[in-house]
């Protein structure tokens, strides 16, 4: 596979073709194709919501209280007479912005200590990966809770403490492509040539280890929107008067008895969005022919 | 190693089957426990400790109500005082001391008798300032409690806790108070068993084994039997109770269940005799019910948003005041908290015996409008952004949601939300580090556990509220009084003037809601929740309840 | 073999130390102490307090002095339930989540095990697609989601199974099982799809169909043992996953378990609690990841060889 993408890569002309190489075997992936579509169709919601929510996103009616779906509220209302559909739509952009933001944390930050670590060698790549082995030891989700717990909850640091977990594997994927890309002769021919370090990682190894960084990205947002909705469950996530799918799915199973729908809708948006996200990934997998990147 | 596959598939499926559902089904426990005469209780948290010294939080206070007995107690029904270790009792002339004359034939659960050094010695204990006893307010009506507990004094001679005779106990007062007795019938000023604490650690010990089954001494109806954390706690007749004979129970077990929605469903299913919670969304299942196992009625707690006065624009008393007046209660309780509240506009508990409630912050919203343009914010132009904090908790969120609704509807101003998790947010009041603050205050049957905290710089008042007549009702008109009625009066002044000045907003005053099953006699609904278990009885020949489905 | 060990174990100490340091300073930054209630804590009553506790020493003492304490096993009198210490409270947890992950895993398995194989066998049809996908919904919909459902569906629409407690009322253990099971339940049918089809293809197996064994005989004869593999290495880093995750769902099902314990601890600021929870959480967890790469390493001759020369 190296010689392949080798020579894929010495020429820019063929490394296109690689790439549409693999959006052919994406494309007959029929799963991960209607992930894509359900993924787009999120995106663009979650983009558009301000124009498309039916109601106002704090727009009250305590006498009409929690109302079943019908015709003027499509996915019933919840205690205060809120809209669903207009929640469900709020909630989405902040559950996708949780996922979307806080994986590009984990990836600047797994990249760059990946690459370095590898692109250095040595004593430095030791103890860099080293640390990372320590922080792979940490009962991690214990730590989220007690820093969500000690600095109060925003946003900000829900990105940061998210993206904090998820990086470690994402530096340890980059350190081993950057190892093997380093070996090959096109990047000793640079180094030879006088390039920079951070020229080199930046024109040469970071582009070949594309593939891997791209498939254990798609995996990674579920799995980052999972956690927020996890937090937010536990009451530690997102806060009043933000919402997002997790925040709904507590409020929901509170009381799933007398209004399931209050439940089942937000349930039903994270679980179908999760199952693009997987299907999508687990088609880039096989499309660009990526092993081990999980797991 | 050779396992054949289906054997190992068969061993699997047997282990499943045996460890997650192997039980038979048999009788319920409520129709056990009304044959055994064994009661079965729903009891919130569990409990953090049973040494009347150390704990602080109810459900803790209602198992140390069964194996521990003060010298005054209530009948449930009309919340009258009757004798518990004390027989009988008198005030001097002048109000300023109480004799108890001890029961002798009361004794300990290992038989020793109960003395009136006991108690010098418990109370001693438990104003001791190493002690860091949560509770030692109840303590202050004794003359000097309050400086020997901060440690301003250190001679216990001083402190007004005087041993006649064996059988015979004087206390002097801090000041003549009518409500004084009260505080003599709290499980918290029980005798404890000297001699079993200093054998198992220090006097002053919170971290001590002594309340463990094995160890453990007291003097209530019911001794100690069993303790299993965060399963139960398991109480027995104490046959050395003086007044055994009229306790109808063998024993009583005590379940911690967290949740309301979880409790309400063990009583269905006949798992518990009582529960003493239920969720908010089936309270009008139950009213629905024929033969209802559901009682409601007052509760002295009431629940009320505290504003923070130093703070602009809640420092000016237009804005407070309109604030107050823009919450429409009644809707918010027929709506969004189903009638599981009584809404109300007064800071004192609705339901208070012999009490008038002045009427102040009642909803006006035509008013609420003119006084917020007359502070300056006509129509909410100019109004600054500010906050309501409130501790994260599902009903908390939802009076939040609803009433910043309301002072949008009704005053067009914007206030936030902020939900801080419970010891942060206590951390921000105590720091005053609010504008608007959801409170909750549980109290007694007297105005006073309610008014008295709010004098300036009272401990618990921290609104900023300070109003020299207000003190001055309190302090020099309310003590010296000995006229009951009198007393009531000034403490209705004394609660205009509080909402006059609004340094806090009234939404409602609590409910008591409980379950309890037809077999169960003897557990009324009060307004203070207080139980007397000798009450208690079970009905050995009645069925379990049942719901029923009704046709819409 | 030893020599992996023993390096493996020795790395675990300043995993552990930094733990235990990183909570320690962690919970005393937080705002609100264990002794802060509703009512107004007066002064002279929780100096006294913090005296009992220790908390009054400078927080670099109290940390050595802490330390002392773990070398002799000791985590402490709990601050919220006094008269308890943190070894009582651990005690009572852990049997509890231990059974309750041990159940787990078997639905895990039972399930994702089923799953993968049946999709093993035709691959890349229908027959793979469908238990696949349904293995996936394990990781689609999180235990915070799937335990209402569940709830919902079979204790309050159908009322077969009770909602919450554990060893109250018979049947009350399935449903927690089913839910925190669930989400390991994908990722042992991918394993074991993986490794079924990698053993599927060998000779060994070509030969017993070629005897004509009916298929299922093949398969349970032969194929299930090397097949199931890859999922024996997963169980260990899988069980220490379910210790540290169960306190979702025993907070949705009212389980007396330590991540119940855990979390609550952390809200009441009981901090011997905290750390205590923490410290034996990171503990397990490290031993169980350790396990599972000497199991790993022990049954891979190759990866042994290596290690055994050291890295």
């Amino acid at each position: 596979m190296n010689t392949e993408m080798l020579s894929d890569i010495a020429d820019a002309e063929e490394g296109t073709s690689l790439w549409k190489d693999a959006w052919l075997r994406l494309r007959k992936n029929r799963l991960a194709i209607i992930g894509l579509c359900i993924l787009l169709a999120c995106i663009v919601l979650a983009l558009l919501t301000p124009l498309i929510a039916p109601y106002a996103y704090d727009a009250q009616d305590l006498d009409l209280g929690a109302t079943p779906p019908s015709a003027a509220h499509w996915l019933g209302t919840d205690i205060f007479g809120r809209d669903m559909l207009t929640q469900i739509l709020y909630g989405g952009r902040i559950s996708l912005a949780v996922g979307f933001i806080a994986t590009a944390v984990a990836l600047v930050i797994g990249i760059t200590w990946g690459a370095i670590a590898g692109y250095a060698g040595g004593r430095v790549d030791a103890v860099m990966m080293r640390l990372v082995d320590i922080l792979y030891a940490l009962p991690f989700m214990i730590f989220i809770i007690l820093l969500m717990v000690v600095f109060g909850r925003n946003l900000l640091l829900l990105f940061l403490a998210i993206g904090a977990v998820e990086w470690l594997t994402m530096a340890r994927i980059m350190r081993g492509q950057v190892q093997s890309l380093r070996q090959q002769e096109f990047v000793e021919a640079a180094i030879s040539l006088g390039l920079s370090p951070g020229a080199i990682i930046r024109r040469h190894l970071i582009p070949n280890a594309l593939g891997p960084i791209i498939v254990y990205t798609t995996l990674t947002i579920p799995s980052v929107m999972l956690l927020e909705a996890f937090l937010s469950f536990l009451g530690l996530g997102v806060q009043p008067p933000q919402t997002s799918w997790g925040l709904l799915i507590s409020y929901g199973a509170e009381t799933m008895e007398e209004y399931p729908w209050l439940l089942i809708f937000p349930g039903l948006a994270l679980t179908v969005t999760l199952f693009s996200l997987n299907f999508l990934g687990d088609g880039l997998r096989d499309a660009l022919d990526v092993r081990g990147s999980k797991d | 190693m050779r396992l054949c596959a289906p054997f190992a598939g068969a061993l699997v499926i047997a282990a499943l089957v045996a460890g997650l559902g192997g039980c038979s089904p048999g009788e319920s426990r409520v129709v056990q426990g009304n044959r055994e005469g064994v009661l079965y209780l729903g009891n919130g948290t569990e409990p953090q400790s049973l040494d009347p010294h150390v704990l602080s939080s109810s459900p803790d206070a209602r198992i140390a109500g069964a194996i521990h007995e003060p010298l005054i107690m209530y009948n449930p029904y009309d919340l009258s005082t009757e004798p518990g270790v004390a027989q009988r009792w008198e005030f001097s002339e002048d109000g300023t001391e109480i004799t108890f004359y001890l029961n002798p034939d009361a004794r300990f659960s290992n038989g020793d008798p109960i003395t009136a050094e006991d108690f010098r010695w418990s109370w001693m204990r438990a104003i001791t300032p190493e002690m860091g006893n949560l509770l030692v307010e109840v303590f202050y009506g004794i003359r000097n409690a309050q400086a020997y507990s901060k440690g301003e004094i250190d001679d216990p001679e001083a402190v007004g806790i005087r041993v006649i005779d064996p059988h015979t106990l004087r206390v002097e007062l801090a000041f003549p108070d009518p409500f004084a007795l009260l505080n003599f019938a709290y499980v918290y000023m029980a005798p404890v068993h000297r001699a079993t604490i200093e054998a198992h650690g220090a006097m002053t010990d919170r971290y001590s084994p002594w309340t463990k089954p094995e160890n453990f001494v007291g003097n209530g109806p019911f001794t100690l039997e069993d303790w299993k954390m965060q399963r139960f706690v398991k109480v027995k007749r104490n046959p050395y109770y003086w007044d055994t004979n009229n306790v109808a129970l063998n024993a009583m077990v005590f379940r911690p269940i967290e949740s309301a929605t979880t409790e309400e469903k063990m009583f269905r299913s006949g798992q518990l005799h009582s529960a003493a919670m239920v969720p908010n969304n089936k309270v009008k299942g139950y009213r629905e019910q024929p033969d209802t196992p559901m009682v409601e009625g007052p509760y002295m707690g009431s629940y009320y948003y505290l504003l923070n006065t130093d703070r602009p624009p809640l420092d000016n008393l237009s804005v407070r005041r309109a604030l107050a007046m823009a919450v429409d209660r009644q809707t918010l309780a027929s709506t969004v908290l189903q009638d599981t509240v009584l809404p109300s506009a007064n800071y004192v508990a609705l339901g208070m015996p012999d009490y008038e409630h002045p009427k102040v912050l009642e909803f006006n919203p035509t008013e609420a409008r003119r006084l917020l343009a007359e502070a300056g914010f006509p129509n909410g132009e100019g109004w600054p952004p500010i906050a309501l904090n409130y501790n994260t908790s599902e009903n908390h969120r939802s009076v939040a949601v609803a009433v910043q609704q309301m002072w949008k509807q009704h005053l067009n101003v914007d206030v936030s939300l902020a939900n801080q998790e419970w010891k942060v947010y206590l951390d921000t009041i105590d720091n005053r580090d609010y504008q608007i603050a959801r409170m909750g205050w549980i109290g007694d049957i007297a105005p006073s556990a309610f008014l008295d905290r709010m004098v300036s710089d009272g401990p618990t008042n921290r609104s900023g509220f300070s109003n020299a007549v207000f003190d001055d009702i309190i302090f020099n008109k309310i003590r010296p009084e000995k006229d009951k009625s009198k007393i009531m009066a000034l403490y209705t002044e004394a609660e205009r003037i509080l909402l006059e000045e609004t340094p806090l907003i009234p939404i409602y005053s609590y409910k008591v809601k409980r379950l309890t099953q037809p077999s169960v006699k003897g557990l009324p609904s009060n307004q203070t929740g207080y139980i007397n278990y000798k009450y208690v009885e079970l009905d050995p020949d009645a069925p379990a309840w049942t719901w029923q489905t009704l046709d819409p | 073999m030893w020599r992996f060990i023993s390096v493996r174990l020795l790395q675990a100490i300043p995993v552990l130390l930094a733990v235990i340091t990183v909570t320690f300073f962690l919970v005393r930054v937080a705002p609100g102490g264990p002794f802060d209630s509703e009512k107004a804590v007066i002064p002279e009553v929780k100096a006294a307090l913090e005296k009992q506790y220790r908390l009054d020493l400078p927080l670099f003492q109290q940390y050595t002095a802490y330390l002392g304490d773990l070398a002799s096993g000791e985590f402490g009198p709990s601050f919220k339930y006094p008269g308890r210490s943190v070894n009582e409270l651990i005690g009572a947890g852990l049997p509890v989540t231990a059974e309750l992950g041990f159940y787990a895993l078997l639905v895990a398995v039972l399930i994702g095990g089923l799953a993968g194989v049946i999709a093993s066998l035709r691959p890349n049809t229908a027959q793979d697609y469908i238990p696949m996908s349904l293995a996936m919904i394990g990781i689609c919909m999180p235990s915070f989601l799937l335990g209402p459902l569940l709830v919902l569906l079979f204790g309050i629409e159908l009322e077969w199974l009770p909602v919450s407690g554990w060893g109250d009322i018979p049947g009350d253990k399935i449903l927690p099982s089913i839910t925190l099971g669930s989400g390991y339940a994908a990722y042992i049918a991918r394993l074991s799809r993986a490794g079924m089809l990698e053993v599927l293809s060998q000779d060994y197996i070509r030969t017993a169909r070629a005897k004509g064994l009916p298929e299922w005989q093949v398969v349970t004869k032969h194929a299930l043992r090397g097949g199931l593999m890859p999922v024996v290495t997963f169980l260990g880093p899988a069980f220490a996953g379910l210790l540290a995750g169960s306190f979702v769902v025993e907070t949705i099902f009212q389980i007396p378990g330590l991540g119940r314990f855990y979390v609550q601890a952390a809200f009441n600021r009981d901090y011997t609690m905290i750390l205590g929870t923490t410290v034996f959480l990171s503990t397990l967890i490290v031993l169980f990841n350790l396990l599972s790469d000497i199991m790993a390493a022990w049954m891979n001759p190759r990866l042994r060889h290596q290690l055994g020369g050291g890295s």
